[in-house]
């Protein structure tokens, strides 16, 4: 196989590494509000995710330097041409990553209701652009025959961008639900567990059309498997939530998460960003690659690295796999506010 | 404004701002893995409480250190776009490689450590903190030598027909002699920077009066290692400082006439400590001079000839005209802006020194369990934190300011650099949006650490047995 399709492999596992990780991350920030009835159920929920979710976030760190090396062209264009969306990403990480750490730091209520806010805001803005961001590369965008975006903000917000980002956004808060009744026990988790069922059904909707609507436009008979599998894996996982088995219903959440992601992927390949203009032109896996002999390295170093990385986040959610309630709570962790 | 001089304020700002936290997490970690180590080693209750208290800074300061990185990584290819496309075959590589390597260890590592008290045995747990130590270490060693890549590019070769450097030695690029010295030059200063933390925290809690009898012993013991670590490293800081000047006078000996203000080629040359003249240095009205250090600075022999701005700019001239470069800017802009090159400089060794000499003033006023005191000593431990910080902002901005007009020396201009399609309503939007939003969290930050500060080592519970499964239903350690 060409070293180009490799990487483009190894890149669509990397966001297929984030979106299946940080997804439930940021279903859970989204369902802070909604599942949780006082501040210690907030903070149970946020232990959920407390260990690991820093480790989830560099998933997406590492697609963006493997884009960088493997495909410096789309990583150039992309970037640039998406900013507003990315900057808007970017704010919300920023206040986001804080939050969790700072949240418990201080016993002032003024204090957490901030931090609340901006971990709400900051799973719900990216949830949501980064499914406008993938609609729009499948859908292509604006490019020049110079390899340049040439469009607007606007641009990017058209009907099919808003579904790719509905059913992401749908997608996540199932995903965080299916989570956190896995992983809490007492009242949230039958609250977790009853209203994945429920947002579960609409993500359903939504990525049945979206994805539909993908493969009429752009797919091919690769992609049609990989839609159709994780249909089925998300329709199963329900199922399993239904029956009260949330292991399995996680399972169900995360394969089709994993499925989708490839088959958007695969319904791309080989282009990696194509253009909607006439006379523009599209990135491909060729014409956007860096050398062969910089592919060769990463690859090597990827090869070397990448299972030690995933065997010791493995072993992270091994080291905290037990379920976590009220009781599992300190009481006060924080300086009182001086200030 | 134009969109060029929007990015460059924003990828300083940015990046200065990311490099006020990185030095203090690189140096807190080790000395926090220190403590930790201690504990295990001695049993002695008061290195645990230490590893607790700094662990809690430690890990206030490393999450702006984290959200601010993202901003980083995006930067290169939001605003420096044709920057991404000429280098990325050869920068990119490094960039990958640190996600891969650093970033995951730091973070799931971290993870590990905060939430494994009870949950690892006691020598995992300190294991855990050593691996996020080396977890900054390898992101330093990547993202410098992609730094190092642009101040002097090696083990690439310039494709006519794609118009883009590409990479043919990834070891020459790893291994790159600006590389070999800035990675200890940097990692010592970042050791200086979090040791002298530590030194002002505990030393402030030494003298205060309300401190608890029984805890004395425990900050002096703070104060004196921190002590000694400033110094140590202070003076590897300085050697490795004293070889850095050498390769860049090789390397880009524009960059050390312009941090001398030096026109004119001189052997001897001197170095001014204090110059009072006109703003870019043409013209002298006073200054007080060591009369052949420069020369020591970049030969190595204290009547080496230094080559002065005007000679070198024609040299350049005649060296660069030709290249890709060569249509954006004027031939004037060889010169990088020499008062800032100048000041900062000096900013960073003098502060550099100034901090070494406090430590040593402390160790001398603290020896034999003697109780240090008097008002100018407070004063300076109370500065102490801040020397470092500045001499490495001070460095950074040296350091990139010196290499201008290139972004990419001899290759690329900064002015080819930026992003060609993003708009300067965009730059500017951006710009503004991190510079108010750094502001906050800088003021939300500092706050925090400032009570976490004033709270000081709490006592230790007693330590429960480090079985895993056995402390099944106890609260969480360090919970969110
Ligand atoms: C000499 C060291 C050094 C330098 C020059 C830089 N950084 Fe940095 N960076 C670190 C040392 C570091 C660090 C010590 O590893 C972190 C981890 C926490 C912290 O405070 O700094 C960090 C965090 C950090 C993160 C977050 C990692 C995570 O999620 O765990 C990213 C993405 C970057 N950095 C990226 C960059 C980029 C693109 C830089 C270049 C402009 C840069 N850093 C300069
Ligand atoms: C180690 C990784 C780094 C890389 C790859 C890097 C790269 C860059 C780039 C691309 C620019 C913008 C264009 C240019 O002026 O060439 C720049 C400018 C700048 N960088 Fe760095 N930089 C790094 C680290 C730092 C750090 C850690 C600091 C300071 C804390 C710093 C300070 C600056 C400043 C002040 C500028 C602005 C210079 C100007 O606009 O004239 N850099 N650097
Ligand atoms: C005697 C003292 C020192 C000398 C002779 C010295 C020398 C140098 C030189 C020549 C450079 C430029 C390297 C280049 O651009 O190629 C540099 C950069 C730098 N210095 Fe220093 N330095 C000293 C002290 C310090 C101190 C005390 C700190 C911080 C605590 C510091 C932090 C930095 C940083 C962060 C950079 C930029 C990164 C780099 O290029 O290494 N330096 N130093």
């Amino acid at each position: 196989m060409e070293l180009t399709t490799v990487w483009f492999g190894l890149i669509t596992v990397l966001w297929i590494g984030y979106f299946c990780l940080e997804g439930f991350d940021f279903g859970v920030g989204m369902l802070l509000p909604v599942l949780a009835e006082d501040d210690t159920e907030r903070r149970v929920l946020i232990n959920t995710i407390g260990p690991v979710w820093d480790g989830n976030e560099v998933w997406v760190l590492v697609a963006g330097g493997a884009t960088f090396a493997a495909f410096p062209e789309w990583y150039a264009t992309l970037f640039s041409g998406f900013y507003m969306p990315l900057l808007l990403i970017l704010v919300a990480l920023i206040v986001r990553g804080l939050a969790f750490e700072y949240r418990a730091k201080r016993d002032d209520d003024a204090w957490r209701r901030n931090w609340d806010i901006s971990i709400f805001v900051g799973s719900l803005v990216p949830s949501l652009l980064w499914g406008v961001a993938f609609a729009n590369i499948l859908r292509g965008v604006p490019i020049d025959s110079d390899l340049e975006y040439v469009g607007g903000f606007f641009d990017l917000l058209s009907p099919y961008a808003l579904l790719g980002g509905l059913m992401t956004l749908l997608l996540f808060l199932t995903h965080g639900a299916m989570f956190i009744a896995l992983k809490t026990d007492g009242p949230v988790r039958h609250r977790a567990g009853r209203l994945a069922v429920r947002v579960g059904a609409g993500a359903a909707v939504a990525a049945v059309l979206f994805l539909g609507w993908t493969q009429l436009e752009t797919g091919s008979a690769a992609s049609a498997v990989a839609f159709a599998l994780a249909a089925a894996s998300l329709l199963a996982g329900l199922h399993a939530a239904l029956q009260r088995r949330e292991g399995w219903a996680f399972v169900g959440t995360f394969a089709a998460i994993a499925l989708g992601v490839a088959g958007l992927f695969l319904a791309l390949f080989p282009d990696v960003m194509p253009t909607s203009l006439a006379g523009g032109a599209s990135l491909t896996t060729s014409n956007a690659s860096a050398t062969h002999y910089t592919l060769t390295i990463m690859t090597v170093v990827a090869a070397i690295f990448t299972p030690v990385v995933l065997a010791y986040q493995a072993w992270t959610y091994w080291v905290f796999r037990k379920r976590i309630a009220v009781h599992h709570i300190p009481q006060a962790t924080a300086v009182t506010s001086r200030a | 404004m134009d969109p060029l001089d929007i990015a460059r304020w924003q990828f300083a700002i940015t990046t200065v701002y990311h490099f006020m936290f990185v030095p203090i997490s690189i140096g807190l970690s080790a000395i926090v893995a220190g403590y930790e180590t201690a504990w295990l080693r001695t049993g002695h209750e008061k290195w645990l409480r230490l590893t607790k208290f700094f662990g809690k800074l430690f890990l206030i300061n490393f999450a702006i250190g984290v959200v601010t990185g993202i901003v980083q990584e995006f930067q290169f290819g939001m605003n420096w776009s044709d920057y991404s496309r000429f280098v990325g075959d050869v920068f990119g590589a490094p960039l990958a490689v640190e996600g891969l390597l650093a970033f995951f260890l730091e973070s799931t590592f971290l993870g590990l450590w905060i939430f494994g008290w009870d949950r690892l045995p006691a020598k995992v747990h300190a294991a855990c903190i050593w691996l996020v130590h080396v977890g900054t270490l390898f992101s330093a060693y990547f993202i410098l030598a992609a730094n190092s890549f642009m101040q002097h590019p090696v083990g690439y070769a310039y494709n006519p027909t794609t118009g883009r450097a590409e990479m043919d030695d990834f070891a020459a690029v790893l291994f790159n002699k600006v590389q070999l010295v800035t990675f200890p030059h940097v990692v010592l200063s970042a050791y200086m920077t979090g040791a002298a933390f530590v030194v002002a925290v505990a030393f402030w809690h030494l003298v205060r009066r309300s401190t608890p009898e029984q805890d004395v012993s425990m900050y002096r013991r703070a104060v004196r290692t921190g002590a000694a670590i400033v110094m140590a490293a202070g003076i590897g800081v300085a050697v490795s400082g004293d070889v850095q000047g050498k390769i860049m006078t090789e390397v880009q000996p524009m960059k050390m006439a312009a941090a001398e203000a030096l026109y004119d080629t001189e052997a001897p040359a001197d170095f001014s400590l204090f110059t009072l003249g006109s703003l870019d240095g043409t013209e002298e009205k006073f200054s007080i001079k060591v009369p052949g250090l420069l020369s020591f600075l970049a030969t190595g022999t204290p009547d080496g000839e230094v080559a002065g701005i005007n000679d070198l700019r024609a040299t350049y001239q005649e060296t660069y005209g030709q290249d890709p470069g060569a249509t954006y800017y004027s031939p004037g802009s060889y010169t990088p802006v020499v008062p800032i090159t100048y000041w900062t400089f000096r900013i960073m060794i003098g502060l550099g020194l100034a901090a070494a000499a406090v430590a040593a003033w402390i160790l001398v006023a603290t020896r034999s369990d003697r109780m240090p005191r008097g008002r100018a000593l407070m004063w300076a431990v109370t500065a102490l934190p801040f020397l470092p910080l500045l001499a490495n902002s001070s460095g950074w901005i040296f350091t990139e300011m010196g290499r201008q007009p290139w972004s990419v020396f001899g290759l690329m201009t900064t002015a080819q650099a930026v992003s060609s399609g993003v708009s300067a309503g965009e730059v500017l939007t951006s710009l503004i949006v991190f510079t108010l939003l750094y502001g906050v969290l800088a003021v939300v930050e500092v706050r925090l650490l400032l009570d976490y500060i004033r709270t000081g080592a709490e006592p230790v519970e007693p330590t429960s047995s480090t079985d895993p499964d056995g402390a099944a239903d106890k609260p969480l350690a360090f919970a969110y």
